[in-house]
């Protein structure tokens, strides 16, 4: 493997990609803080960028700080909310989650394979089309009010989607439960089944089995499924656009989505973005070391 | 997906529910339950989809009230329907020239770049790596707003729409070959190449000849998975389009499902899921195909591991 032709071998192969990355991914996020540190033309209200970090300005940071803990801080019941919201959809997608991997990686038997494969199924039908599903479902004459209210005899009159929190959450449940079961499933599929022999040879009951051995085993999957739809949750803005479109479910990913919309605020987008960024980062660059060091492993 | 993790199969017949002594509830009465749950999960997220489809086909204007079976959403109706609105016709042949793209860029840049990160050791390309696999976690929203920004204040050769969402995707899908064939490269070993350039192979015939066709399985499955995932994706084409031309599917749903839409919606959506389906059977199929030939018994489930 001496010969230099075949050294240059493999930096050549891989730099296409390289560059790829470079090129359109870290150069985006530098015009981003570009942006966020640069000024507004004060008349056509366009961002103007600064390329030289040591010129960089932190007005557009400042109005956004403000916003969040100042004393006009109308960005804080979002930030809260998505807060909340995410908590409650990431613990009810691992209560959910976490029967259905189980049953399937250990007692689906022959249905295994079917089990799976419609556990897959939610990952190609598009995420649009099944909050369209939903939309359908949930509408004032639609068939959900039409089975509460058994078809009109029951005078009640749910309003599901415009500003309904629980809407939101359940849309964010249903929205991203798939990608929680499929590291959990892999976890729990890794615990040989003898080991639960073994404890319930040495006298485990079937709840300290499932607290002293399959929690402990499968804790790397719970952690790395709920990374997996907690950070991408964090900038959603769909979800509550597709099934409530009010203000008063508005998550960050709406805020920053709106700012983009707005003339002169595009700064304060990128800035609000980047403090989101920053408080993910630590969660997001753990997940990443943890699965690039999985895969040496396997 | 029957030829799931085979050999897990037969561990659990050999050992499963039934055996053992009864201490605290039968295990089979706990299967049982959680039979259950499986069951009542599967059909909450399944049967909204396939209530979606059903109105699709319906006679009426209605997503709620069935009318009767129909096709008019697909054909006749003269203005409204998938064939007729020629906006619903673009957003589709949009998103399927936009999967078609940046598959075909994503790959082979994947496949390279996991065959180059098996050799090259160093900072850079662990980087990159490092990178790629973040994407698995940042939120969509982030690249969007980096790459609208870079087209519109840089002066990129290219603008807004069909290229500038390619880019995006592609960035954004970069991880799937890469895991997908790094997790096989280590399965393959370093044996065989090694074995090749004994008998006198060069570096590159060894890889061109060796480890390509043993890559074959790798780069089908991140082929299909990269298809089906760019056909979804809503955040970073709805960023960087253009006009209505660039419009796709997901942007076309997220536009008219609030504004009393008719069921062509349901059509147009119903359309794209048959061609994600399709496209995964087929290369479902070519993989089965391909490990019988191979006598390989390749295990799907190592996908759920790469997540």
């Amino acid at each position: 493997m001496g010969d230099p032709s075949t050294r240059l071998l493999w930096p050549i192969l891989g730099l296409p990609t390289v560059f790829w990355i470079l090129l359109f991914f870290i150069v985006p996020f530098y015009v981003v803080l570009c942006v966020s540190f640069g000024t507004v033309d004060p008349v056509f209200r366009s961002p103007i960028p600064i390329w030289n970090p040591l010129d960089w300005q932190f007005a557009q940071v400042q109005v956004v700080w403000d916003r969040l803990v100042g004393p006009n801080n109308f960005y804080l019941p979002a930030v809260l909310r998505t807060l909340v919201y995410v908590v409650v959809a990431v613990s009810a997608c691992l209560l959910i989650a976490f029967p259905v991997a189980y049953f399937t990686a250990r007692y689906a038997g022959r249905y295994r394979g079917l089990v799976l494969a419609l556990l897959i199924a939610p990952f190609w039908i598009s995420y649009m089309m099944r909050m369209l599903a939903w939309i359908n479902l949930l509408q004032p004459d639609g068939l959900v009010n039409s089975i509460i209210t058994l078809g009109g005899l029951v005078p009640l009159n749910i309003n599901w989607l415009s500003g309904n929190p629980y809407t939101v959450v359940m849309g964010l449940i249903y929205g991203y439960v798939p990608y929680m079961l499929l590291p959990l499933f892999a976890s729990l599929d890794r615990i040989s089944p003898s080991l639960l022999e073994a404890a319930r040879d040495l006298g485990a009951s079937g709840f300290d089995l499932f607290r002293r051995v399959i929690l402990p085993m499968s804790g790397p999957g719970v952690v790395a499924g709920t990374l997996l739809i907690a950070l991408p949750m964090m900038g959603d803005y769909f979800t509550s656009d597709m099934l409530s479109k009010s203000p008063n479910t508005a998550m960050i990913g709406n805020l920053i989505n709106l700012s983009i919309a707005t003339p002169g605020q595009s700064g304060q987008a990128g800035a609000l973005l980047i403090l989101v960024l920053l408080v993910l980062l630590v969660p997001m660059i753990w997940y990443t070391r943890s699965n690039a060091k999985a895969e040496v492993r396997s | 997906m029957t030829i799931l993790a085979a050999p897990a199969d037969a561990a659990l017949k050999a050992t499963g529910p039934g055996i053992r002594p009864r201490l605290r509830g039968t295990p089979g009465a706990r299967a049982y339950g959680l039979g259950t749950i499986t069951a009542v999960y599967l059909l909450w997220a399944l049967v909204p989809v396939a209530i979606t489809v059903l109105f699709s086909f319906n006679e009426g204007r209605s997503r709620s009230a069935w009318q009767g079976f129909s096709l008019r959403w697909y054909t006749w109706d003269p203005t409204g329907s998938v064939i007729n609105d020629p906006a619903i016709r673009t957003a589709l042949t949009h998103t399927v020239l936009l999967a078609v793209i940046a598959t075909c860029i994503t790959v082979p840049l994947g496949v390279l770049f996991a065959l180059a990160l098996d050799r090259w050791r160093g900072r850079i390309p662990a980087g990159a790596n490092f990178i790629a696999l973040i994407t698995f976690v940042i939120p969509e929203i982030a690249l969007a707003i980096g790459l609208l920004f870079m087209v519109t204040y840089l002066a990129t050769p290219f603008g807004l729409g069909t290229w500038a969402q390619v880019i995006g995707l592609v960035t954004f899908q970069l991880a799937y070959p890469i895991v997908i064939c790094r997790a096989r490269l280590l399965t393959i070993g370093a044996h065989y190449e090694e074995a090749a350039r004994d008998l006198g192979a060069s570096a590159i015939g060894a890889v061109r000849r060796i480890i390509l066709p043993m890559l074959f399985p790798a780069i089908l499955v991140s082929s299909v998975l990269v298809f089906a995932d760019v056909l979804d994706d809503f955040v970073l084409v709805r960023y960087l389009s253009s006009d209505a031309s660039t419009e796709t599917t997901s942007m076309r749903i997220y536009q008219t499902a609030r504004a009393a839409p008719t069921p062509a919606l349901n059509a147009m959506a119903t359309i794209i899921l048959v061609v994600s389906a399709a496209v995964i059977i087929v290369g479902w199929l070519i993989y089965r195909r391909w490990s019988r030939r191979q006598g390989e018994n390749t295990d799907i489930s190592s996908l759920a591991n790469t997540l």
